[in-house]
């Protein structure tokens, strides 16, 4: 695949804090990139160099091909984690400004911020000033000023903070599409099950230093524990059980049945196939569930972070 | 791309919208005018009243002396006691009653005269009732030691130096009290600009910062373009309210002196007094006052006056912009304000004391080249006759330090944003620098 956004070795320090230490990524065009990390770690300081709002110490940042530069800003299309819009101006007015910023004439603002508007349904917004308009309001404001001047690259910073759920799916989906029409999308969050939907490929950023980065399905291979989740109706479940926990390391497990069964978390050592422990099981009773417990976004998140 | 016409466009418009800067622009001209009308009425008031006052001449010395005017009416009493005098006074709300007892000589005739009245009377009547009691016992002084007043006058030689240079171009008194004149209303035009819209541009400059919008800006444009166009912008906005009011104060000033029919010169009692001493003179002085003007280097000055106002007030908003750079909110500004007001107080008091004193020494020369001083201090030069190459450089020095200043509010700027919240000290904004 070809890279739009190549990080080299980037590192930045800010007196005597390093905020960013020999940093890397790549990320692919047409793939939504999650970038993560703790409060602190040195994404939003990676993101604003991205932008060219500071400048790194060493290291170089390729875009499209060619190293960064000033013009490279109308291809960047950039939602702030801390965002906002001149509150005393107005709708249309604030959209024409921050478009024409970019690059846009304003024809073609005008006609883009239309479809937008129209898209969104919040075409009568335009005559009214921001301060009059609700955080969620604003922010969907702030979302169409992102993409209108249809960048090659969106980096968005937490961007469902602050939308209701239903929002918060339109805005989803509107990335998603954004995706299929070609963009490449930068997306720093915290909430991992946004993480989990959209991402193809996360890096993780922990004290300054990437220390994870890979599709997010080898990332998850990469994690597995060989834990499965399975349901069993016994003769005896006492005995079952005992003789389960002598053979393999067992965990207690919950999930909806309509039987009356066992349930477990086990962790199968290597050695052991999983047909070779199914057909123990199945030799047991009757097996009425088998899952294997992938690891969430979130785990491998908490798990990477507590190893460094 | 160039932004920068962009941003001034939206600082204009948004300035110019705002719902207080357009109450304050229409608003400012009838609040002055108000006042003016208020002071001009109050002071014509003031002199329609007539002062009254007796005066009990035992020694019979000053009678001829107290001529009545429309301001004030002498009454002069004889062959009335202290006490009786007094009494009446009282009784018929005179204002005053002065007291003069019958001496054997002149020397003690000053500790006895007594001014009585029921409330302390204004300064400026009591010196012309001593000023017109002196000249008289002084003359008769003169008289007792057998001189003659008017042998004294006719004694008495005027000197006036004319004054040339080495040119032959002819100079005055009068000339140099313009060219002061004249520097000194342009420094305090750009003094009272840089206060009132300096303050603007910090404000302006902060904004992004109290809404927030910062980052999304700075991802599209240079700081250094951002403040430029807030510079400029606001200048603007500025510009078209002082016009707005320079206007609007001569239209109503010419509208309430016609409705009332006040007298505008009855709000200055001094230029009455000035009038009426050289009336005859008036149009002579106002000759000359055409020919000293046209013996100003004039299209020098008016060319350098714009230059250095310009620089002036742009090197001055620059200072104001890194204020606004440097701190999150308003609040924080006051540590900063003091050092930028500093060295334009030191310009006027420079241009005051020095300049007036010697136009051409070192200390008029060195401030004239350090650009927070140069607009006030070169503007007072210049009509004084300055070496073209002197100004030249002293603008190019001006405009560069304005550069340069922009140039490190961006920096401050730039900065600034990644430390939200907390309070700049000047030893960080130093470190920041370095970044």
């Amino acid at each position: 695949m070809e890279k739009l956004l190549v990080v080299n070795n980037v590192s930045k320090v800010y007196g005597d804090y390093k905020a960013l230490n020999n940093v890397s990524i790549e990320v692919e065009k047409g793939s939504i990139f999650g970038l993560l990390g703790p409060n602190g770690a040195g994404k939003t300081t990676l993101i604003r160099i991205i932008n060219q709002i500071t400048m790194p110490d060493t290291g170089s940042v390729i875009l499209d091909g060619e190293p960064l530069q000033p013009h490279h800003i109308k291809y960047i299309g950039y939602l702030p984690e801390e965002r906002g819009l001149y509150k005393t101006m107005k709708v249309g007015e604030q959209a024409l400004y921050l478009a024409q910023l970019k690059g846009l004439s304003k024809q073609e603002a005008k006609e883009r911020l239309k479809y937008w508007f129209d898209r969104l349904q919040i075409g009568d917004w335009w005559d009214k000033k921001i301060q009059e308009l609700s955080k969620g309001m604003a922010q969907k404001i702030q979302f169409v000023v992102t993409v209108l001047h249809k960048p090659k690259l969106l980096i968005f910073d937490e961007p469902f903070s602050g939308f209701d759920p239903i929002n918060a799916n339109l805005i989803k989906d509107e990335i998603l599409k954004l995706r299929d029409d070609g963009a490449t999308v930068i997306f720093s969050t915290h909430r991992m099950e946004s993480v989990e939907e959209m991402c193809d490929h996360i890096a993780l950023i922990h004290k300054s230093n990437k220390i994870l980065d890979g599709k997010l399905i080898d990332i998850k291979r990469q994690y597995r524990s060989n834990m499965f989740e399975i349901g069993l109706i016994t003769p005896n479940h006492a005995a079952t059980s005992a003789s389960l926990k002598e053979k393999f390391e067992i965990y207690p497990a919950t999930f909806k049945s309509i039987n009356d069964e066992l349930q477990y978390k086990v962790k199968i050592p290597d050695s052991i196939s999983t047909n070779d422990f199914v057909s123990y099981l199945t030799s047991q009773g009757q097996l009425t569930h088998f899952v294997e417990v992938i690891p969430s976004a979130s785990d491998i998140f908490i798990e990477t972070i507590q190893k460094n | 791309m160039n932004h920068l016409p962009l941003i001034i466009k939206r600082e204009y418009l948004t300035k110019v919208r705002n719902k207080s800067f357009i109450i304050m622009t229409f608003l400012s001209p009838f609040i002055f005018v108000g006042i003016f009308a208020l002071v001009a009425y109050l002071s014509s008031l003031n002199s329609d009243t007539v002062l009254k006052i007796t005066v009990l001449d035992n020694s019979g010395l000053f009678i001829e002396e107290f001529n009545s005017s429309p301001h004030t009416q002498y009454k002069i009493l004889n062959n009335v006691s202290l006490e009786k005098a007094k009494k009446e006074a009282e009784i018929e709300k005179i204002n005053g009653l002065l007291y003069i007892p019958k001496t054997e000589n002149l020397e003690d005739l000053s500790k006895g005269i007594t001014f009585y009245s029921e409330d302390s009377p204004s300064l400026s009547m009591m010196s012309d009732i001593n000023n017109m009691l002196e000249k008289k016992v002084n003359s008769l002084k003169l008289k007792e030691a057998g001189i003659d007043s008017e042998t004294i006058k006719n004694l008495h030689i005027d000197i006036s130096a004319s004054q040339e240079t080495f040119k032959g171009q002819e100079t005055s008194k009068l000339g140099a009290g313009l060219k002061l004149a004249f520097g000194g209303a342009a420094g305090y035009l750009l003094f009272m600009f840089i206060i009132i819209y300096g303050n603007m541009i910090m404000r302006s400059v902060i904004e992004e910062k109290t809404s927030r919008v910062i980052e999304v800006i700075i991802s599209s444009v240079k700081p250094r373009v951002l403040l430029l166009g807030k510079i400029f912008g606001t200048t603007l906005a500025g510009i078209t309210q002082f016009l707005v009011w320079v206007v609007l104060i001569l239209v109503l000033m010419t509208v309430v002196t016609s409705i009332f029919g006040i007298d505008t010169a009855a709000a200055s009692p001094s230029q009455q007094i000035m009038e009426n001493s050289v009336d005859g003179g008036t149009q002579q002085i106002l000759q000359d006052i055409m020919l000293e003007i046209n013996n100003l280097p004039l299209i020098n000055l008016i060319v350098m006056f714009i230059l250095f106002f310009v620089g002036g007030y742009l090197l001055y908003a620059s200072l104001y912009a890194s204020v606004g750079a440097a701190v999150d909110s308003e609040t924080d500004t006051q540590q900063f304000m003091m050092p930028i007001l500093m060295p334009l107080i030191l310009a006027v008091y420079v241009g005051v004391f020095t300049v007036i004193d010697n136009p051409h020494g070192t200390v008029s020369q060195v401030f004239s080249y350090i650009p927070f001083t140069s607009p006030v201090v070169m503007l007072m030069r210049i009509p004084f006759g300055v070496p073209l190459w002197q100004q030249i450089i002293s603008v190019v020095i001006l405009f560069a330090t304005f550069i340069g200043m922009v140039w490190f509010a961006a920096k401050i700027y730039r900065v600034g944003i990644l430390m939200y919240g907390k309070k700049p000290t000047y030893k960080e904004i130093f470190k920041w620098l370095k970044y």
